[in-house]
């Protein structure tokens, strides 16, 4: 493989629910390593591509590799090596810092030794080891979703899909959360993310834009500005979901 | 899996509101159910032995069959049979009548009528008993009007089976079992499924390796631990401060419970299925388990006295099976032999349950 081979391969993709078609015919490929931003509107289809590469759907028809397994054949191969973190919260509110790190450690696989060392690395990273006992209800909003980012990356996936993990945070926050989702990619791990703020979507090495199921853009930020001489992302994506 | 069980151990210490259903429970239902509440009853199966078969007997006999209160199940030819009856659960009263009825009556000691009655339904007892004393009484006295023979002297003579105290506690003991072990298996199971499905945690579950087989042991295991020790608590209270005894097998009684439980789980487990959020959840088990348990189990209303649609609808309960079980093992100390039959009804259901959840339950998240 090459240094930058492919993570996500994803060719002829559809899934259909009866007479809908959520995915139409998705072909796109992710490198190692990168941060790929998955734009549309909502109802485009986002959703539904990310839980068939997570393997939590079959796909109708088509092929999707991810980190080297069919996700169609061996959801379970996926799944070990890949993280999640959902647009709705993923973390238990009423259990501790300490004790969700613990869980989700845990049903990972990961030994108590490993947990502990992983639990102490993302407290101290994130200034929060005086919360590590700290039920997790009385924890601010920003703070849990850097807490599940953490939790998702905390077995060394070699993806991490974010549906919209920014959703309902405030912009200094979204900064941090950012600068996580940089060091993560920078430590090799890659970073699948959606999101609704295309403010968002210039911090992406590659984005592709879905509308009604189909990926209408594909390439990095500045390619598709170019492209549809627009000034920002923004621009570029109302010319295209118009 | 280990870290998935102890996680939900943690979920249900730091629940108040689920301690004080798991644990206030018992002591709110005793209360309750410690009233005792009256009901007309119709049609109750007898057996009759009757040593003398005489033209009174069979008069009264006749009387007894006819007021409608009583439906004959079986003559009987000897006492031995009295107790095989009772424990098969086919009769809730045998009226004995001693030889030489119609002789003895015109004695001064009079003829004795001996009345066995079921009290393990301590209610269905009390009112059969005094039924059968009236009928008998205004027999007499008719009687004596008739003939101008005096005296004419009928003894009636009570005697509770499996009950002798004619202790209401007997009777809602075994139901009490029944409602909570239903209430914390289903309800609290289809409750903490649904729950982590609202949070939006069931997702990050099923994105994890965790099979989907370990994601269901890992909720329902502390539920069965749960579940086990309120049982106790509830056999510890009946023993100690009811003073209830225990007549069948512990073992046996043990067994039957986990067959139940299992059950409740596997229901509750379909329940969190179809049900979206908790609301809903907490609704079906109320409506759909909960009010069905203690309506049309058995538990309070003798099922005998319901009009056909709901003696069949109450087939279909699991709890009516159970408490029959439960009342045999406990009042009548019967074995395995005579309730079989509800047994492999409960295994039925149990591997049905498990069947259609497994079906439903939704590996993947569509």
């Amino acid at each position: 493989m090459t240094e930058r081979g492919n993570i996500i391969e994803v060719s002829h993709l559809v899934k259909k629910f009866g007479d809908f078609t959520a995915n139409d015919d998705l072909n796109f490929e992710v490198k190692k390593g990168e941060i790929f931003g998955f734009l549309g509107a909502n109802g485009a289809g986002k959703t539904t591509a990310i839980k068939i590469l997570c393997g939590l759907s079959e796909p109708t028809s088509g092929i999707a590799l991810v980190a080297g397994f069919d996700v169609g054949k061996y959801p379970d191969k996926v799944k070990e090596r890949i993280g999640y973190m959902s647009q709705r919260f993923s973390l238990y509110n009423d259990l501790t810092v300490k004790e969700n790190f613990r869980f989700y450690g845990g049903i990972y696989g990961l030994s108590s030794a490993a947990i502990k060392e992983r639990t102490n690395y993302f407290l101290e990273k994130l200034e929060m080891e005086k919360t590590r006992n700290v039920v997790l209800s009385e924890i601010p909003l920003g703070w849990k979703q850097k807490l599940a980012f953490s939790v998702a990356i905390m077995h060394n996936p070699q993806v991490v899909f974010l549906d919209e993990p920014t959703g309902g945070v405030d912009p200094i926050t979204r900064r941090q959360f950012w600068e996580m989702i940089y060091e993560t990619a920078h430590h090799g791990t890659t970073v699948f993310v959606t999101t609704h703020y295309m403010d968002e979507a210039e911090y992406c090495e590659r984005v592709s834009i879905m509308n009604e199921g189909r990926i209408v853009a594909l390439g990095t930020p500045a390619q598709l500005k170019e492209k549809y001489q627009a000034q920002s992302m923004n621009d570029v994506f109302i010319k295209i979901a118009r | 899996m280990w870290a998935f069980v102890k996680k939900e151990f943690f979920h249900i210490f730091r629940d108040y509101r689920s301690m004080v259903i798991l644990f206030g429970m018992p002591i709110v239902m005793v209360l309750l159910f410690g009233f005792a509440i009256t009901n007309d009853i119709n049609n109750a199966k007898i057996g009759i032995l009757d040593h003398s078969k005489d033209v009174v007997t069979r008069d009264i006999i006749q009387k007894l069959l006819s007021s409608g209160y009583f439906e004959l199940d079986s003559y009987l030819k000897s006492n031995a049979e009295i107790e095989k009856l009772f424990k098969q659960g086919r009769v809730k009263e045998v009226v004995v009548f001693e030889r030489d009825f119609a002789r003895k009556m015109a004695e001064s000691n009079g003829a004795s009528v001996q009345v066995i009655l079921d009290a393990s339904e301590p209610n269905t007892a009390n009112m059969l008993s005094s039924y059968t004393g009236a009928i008998i009484n205004t027999y007499s006295m008719e009687l004596m009007k008739q003939q101008m023979k005096i005296p004419v002297s009928i003894q009636v003579e009570n005697r509770m089976m499996y009950n002798p105290e004619v202790k209401s506690v007997y009777m809602f003991v075994p139901g009490v079992i029944t409602v909570l072990l239903m209430l914390v298996s289903a309800m609290m199971t289809s409750i903490s499924i649904t729950r982590e499905k609202e949070l939006g945690t069931m997702e990050a579950l099923l994105v994890s390796p965790l099979r989907p087989i370990q994601i269901i042991l890992g909720k329902v295991f502390p539920y069965v631990l749960l579940s086990f020790t309120n049982l106790i608590v509830i056999l510890l209270l009946a023993r100690f401060v009811f003073l209830m005894p225990i007549q069948g097998s512990l073992v046996l009684l043990l067994g039957e419970s986990l067959l139940f439980i299992m059950m409740s789980l596997a229901l509750g487990i379909l329940i969190s299925t179809i049900s979206k959020t908790q609301q809903q959840a907490m609704l079906l088990s109320m409506f759909a388990l909960m009010l069905p348990t203690i309506l049309l189990s058995g538990f309070i209303f003798p099922v005998e006295n319901m009009p056909l649609v709901l003696q069949l609808v109450s087939h279909l309960m699991p709890s009516k099976w159970f408490i029959i079980i439960v009342k045999n093992i406990m009042l009548k100390g019967t074995g395995i032999l005579y309730f079989w039959k509800e047994t492999l009804i409960l295994i039925v259901m149990t591997l049905l349950f498990i069947g259609l959840s497994v079906k439903k339950f939704k590996i993947r998240l569509e």
